[in-house]
């Protein structure tokens, strides 16, 4: 547009759409929350009295099938933006079923902690484990109905590549959920 | 409504208007969707600005009712007990226990619903779309979520001031352990939880709005306005809504922590607590950690509630000592260092906990540079006023008004920010004096300006002036009367919080008692002067004077809509700004203001050399209004 060769800034000719301009607000606001717990942690660890464990095995595999469900958000993305629209709808579907199992992994993870007598209700060390991975889980549902708004709307032929927007909101989050829940992963490996 | 706009209607006939909300513009909302759930940021600032006011009154009241108690211990409270019922105990005096609960929720009530709902709430709201040019917020939906999570919010915390423990009665910082246990304190049981069930719906209406403010101010600009030309007003909106977006998250991260101790047993913040010779089972927690996480939002917000008042101060003092505000790029710049150094000063409410005295020196270096920019605001604001053509309006006097405290009540924050001083003055009236008339009575006389500067814009008519005198003068000499004394009742050792002052050394409670009583006197009648307020409102909401087209001669775009703006605000195009908001009495001009509306090209006789170059670019601002109109429309 003619105003991007001039230097005035120009509203009209703005960049970013301001839907996903919001969305990307509200993961800062996100990432603030999180800050706060990881610091929270790292300043309560170093007050001493901190009980050392393992992290549940299942951590690890959880931490696989989300990578694989941001490959497929990806792949729904693409095929958006080339008007697949079986693929779109599969990918999307996949995509949930890997963040579906995601959060059944999360799930046997915290039986295994439980296993390991590591509880909610006990040492802080355990329950930052608990909360961390727990609120993340909860965002990721969050994830999950934003996936099936995204796949009713790629049903009703609403996602194309002349409206890609709902499906950049619906992969920039989900990525991001993928990308914070392995800051939190990596994050209790290096500080346990 | 009538206000349809050409534009929309061109766009209609092309088919590709799939908005909802340009729907709304050709029919009649019913009743429900124009007051209540209506989605038009002019309504949502009413009605957060009338909320405001309710909790502000609420607020008062409750201070009017320990300071009773602390003005004149021995008085019989007797008369209270049709409404306190039995919080008045039977020798007629305030109950203990209650007292703490209204301190706290004074507290509550005045940081969080008033000054920072009802303030930024209000005024974020109203002036972002109309000052930067915008026909709403970028989501009216948001916006209309985030006010109901505040009635909502505001509907809990009320309803705990009814409950038969009271309300939350730790300190509106609610420090654990005294919050965590409902052992502690009837106030720490059903009232605490409904405390951090409100505050938690508060944080998240609060996100709501911010990141609506922060989008607005950065997309929805009309065509010309740059950065650098927008109101201040708008900059510091735009710098609260940033620490809001920063800040909340963690006071929530802190609220669940506390959620967790409180209803699950976990232990983030006890350890090894003794009650009535039993030991609770918690091990390992830190009392300390909530409150670095408190305080990494209780900082901010005070800024939060501060920097909206700032902003409005500029405006009015600009446009009413008839001056471009003095230092434009100054006074960003300052409010872009106070929103920094905000998030890396919040230790300095903690020097007394035992911290690392090397830690205290860090916090204490860092919190003295605010005074920074805190200073090159008041000098601002004061050059600004040197030999304006001043028109003293209710506004320019209550933001002339704020410039006083905002000094008065920053001197004694460079006191309290040295670490070795805080030991004596932590937790003392000294704090009190301190923090009401920095942040407390100053941003509450930013919000008064705003309301009487705004009033007609916001409901086409005029507030009293005579009665806003009358309010200001009763109000800035009360707000005086009441906290300055507090200075040396604070120095003299007065602990703050506290029910009586009879254990207090060398009859300390005995020199004092006149003072204290004269505070009391002072804050009764400076409460009963709003009242003078509320009746001017609410009176001339419905029966004051017409409001004319530009009443103070102001430049900024909120003046160039309808009287009373519809729906999407401007009737036609949405005006092109061309230049900043502040040419008042320009040399050589006819007129002593220019809107900015105003071309270059229109006012050869007062352009500055540089400005004949802006001349040249009025063409590219105009051939952006197809893709702007666009924008609405996609």
């Amino acid at each position: 547009m003619k105003a991007e060769t001039n230097s005035i800034e120009a509203p009209a000719t703005r960049a970013v759409n301001p839907k996903i301009f919001t969305m990307w607000l509200f993961i800062v606001s996100i990432i603030m929350l999180f800050a706060a717990f990881t610091s929270a942690y790292l300043v309560r660890k170093a007050e001493g009295n901190w009980v050392e464990f393992q992290l549940p095995n299942l951590f690890w595999v959880s931490t696989v099938v989300l990578l694989l469900s941001s490959a497929s958000m990806h792949f729904a993305l693409l095929a958006a933006k080339k008007d697949q629209f079986n693929a779109l709808r599969i990918s999307i579907s996949i995509t949930f079923v890997l963040g579906l199992l995601f959060l059944i992994l999360q799930y046997f993870g915290w039986v295994q902690l439980v296993e390991m007598n590591v509880y909610f209700v006990g040492n802080p060390s355990g329950s930052f484990v608990y909360v961390l991975s727990g609120l993340h889980g909860l965002h990721l549902i969050s994830g999950l109905i934003v996936l099936i708004v995204a796949l009713i709307a790629a049903f009703q032929m609403k996602i194309n590549a002349k409206a890609l927007t709902q499906i950049k909101i619906c992969s920039t989050y989900w990525h991001f959920l993928d990308a914070l829940w392995i800051y939190l992963f990596l994050f209790l490996v290096f500080n346990n | 409504m009538s206000t349809a706009i050409s534009t929309t209607e061109e766009v209609h006939a092309h088919g590709h208007d799939h908005d909802h909300d340009h729907e709304h513009e050709h029919h009649e909302l019913g009743f429900i969707r124009k007051y209540i759930f209506s989605e038009d940021h002019k309504t949502i600032a009413k009605q957060y600005l009338i909320s405001g006011i309710l909790w502000a009154f609420i607020g008062g009241s409750l201070s009017i009712i320990f300071r009773l108690q602390l003005g004149f211990p021995d008085m019989s409270l007797e008369w209270l007990r049709p409404i306190l019922g039995e919080w008045i105990d039977e020798s007629g005096k305030l109950d203990k226990e209650f007292y703490l609960a209204l301190v706290t929720m004074h507290g509550t009530i005045m940081v969080f619903f008033v000054l920072t709902a009802g303030l930024s709430g209000t005024f974020s709201n109203f002036l972002i779309p109309l000052q930067i040019g915008a026909r709403d917020m970028a989501s009216g939906f948001i916006n209309m979520l985030s006010y109901w999570f505040f009635a909502l919010s505001s509907v809990i915390m009320f309803s705990s001031l009814f409950i038969e423990t009271g309300p939350a009665s730790g300190g509106w910082v609610i420090y654990p352990p005294l919050s965590a246990l409902p052992q502690a304190m009837p106030g720490s049981g059903l009232g605490m939880t409904l405390w951090l069930t409100s505050m938690a719906l508060f944080i998240v209406s609060q996100l709501m709005g911010g990141i609506n403010y922060i989008c607005t101010i950065i997309n929805l600009r009309t065509r010309g306005m740059t950065f650098t030309k927008m109101p201040l007003t708008i900059w510091s909106f735009f710098f609260t809504a940033v620490l809001g977006l920063l800040s909340f998250p963690v006071l929530l991260s802190a609220a669940l922590l506390l959620i967790f101790d409180r209803s699950f047993g976990t232990s983030f913040y006890l350890s090894e607590i003794y009650i009535q010779g039993q030991a609770l089972p918690n091990m390992g927690g830190s009392p300390i950690l909530y409150q670095h996480l408190f305080w990494f939002l209780g900082h901010p917000e005070v800024y939060i509630v501060l920097l909206p008042a700032l902003g409005m101060t500029s405006e009015v003092i600009a446009t009413n000592a008839r001056k471009p505000i003095f230092g434009y790029r100054a006074m960003i710049g300052s409010m872009m260092g106070i929103t920094v150094l905000a998030f890396i000063v919040w230790a300095h409410h903690m020097f007394v906990t035992g911290m690392n005295p090397f830690l205290g020196s860090v916090f204490m270096f860092l919190t003295l540079i605010i005074a920074v920019p805190s200073a090159v605001k008041g000098f601002n604001y004061i050059t600004t006023l040197w030999k304006g053509n001043i028109v003293f309006t209710p506004a320019m006097l209550f933001s002339i008004g704020l410039v006083s405290l905002f000094i008065s009540g920053g001197v004694t924050g460079i006191i309290l920010g040295n670490s070795a001083l805080d030991i004596n003055l932590h937790d003392t009236y000294f704090v009190v004096a301190h923090f009401h008339l920095v942040m407390g009575a100053a941003s509450f006389f930013g919000l008064m300006a705003g309301v009487y500067h705004w009033f007609p814009k916001m409901f086409g008519r005029m507030m009293n002036k005579t009665a806003g005198y009358i309010h200001f003068w009763l109000t800035f000499v009360g707000v005086y009367a009441v906290f300055f004394p507090m200075h040396y009742t604070g120095i003299a050792g007065f602990p703050r919080r506290y029910y009586s002052f009879t254990a207090l050394g060398n009859d300390g409670e005995a020199a004092f008692t006149d003072l204290n009583a004269f505070i009391s006197v002072a804050a009764i009648i400076t409460f009963s002067a709003q009242a003078i307020f509320f009746f001017n409102f609410f009176y001339s909401i419905f029966k004051g004077k017409r409001a004319t087209q530009n009443p103070w001669k102001s430049n900024t775009l909120e003046w160039t809509t309808p009287i009373v703006p519809g729906h999407g605000n401007w009737e036609g195009e949405i005006p092109a700004v061309y230049r900043w908001p502040y040419d008042y009495s320009k040399p050589g001009a006819e007129s002593d203001f220019i809107p900015q509306t105003v071309p270059h090209s229109a006012t050869p006789e007062s352009n500055l050399p540089e400005e004949n170059d802006e001349i040249a670019k009025e063409k590219d601002i105009e051939g952006l209004l197809a893709a702007q109109n666009e924008s609405y429309n996609r």
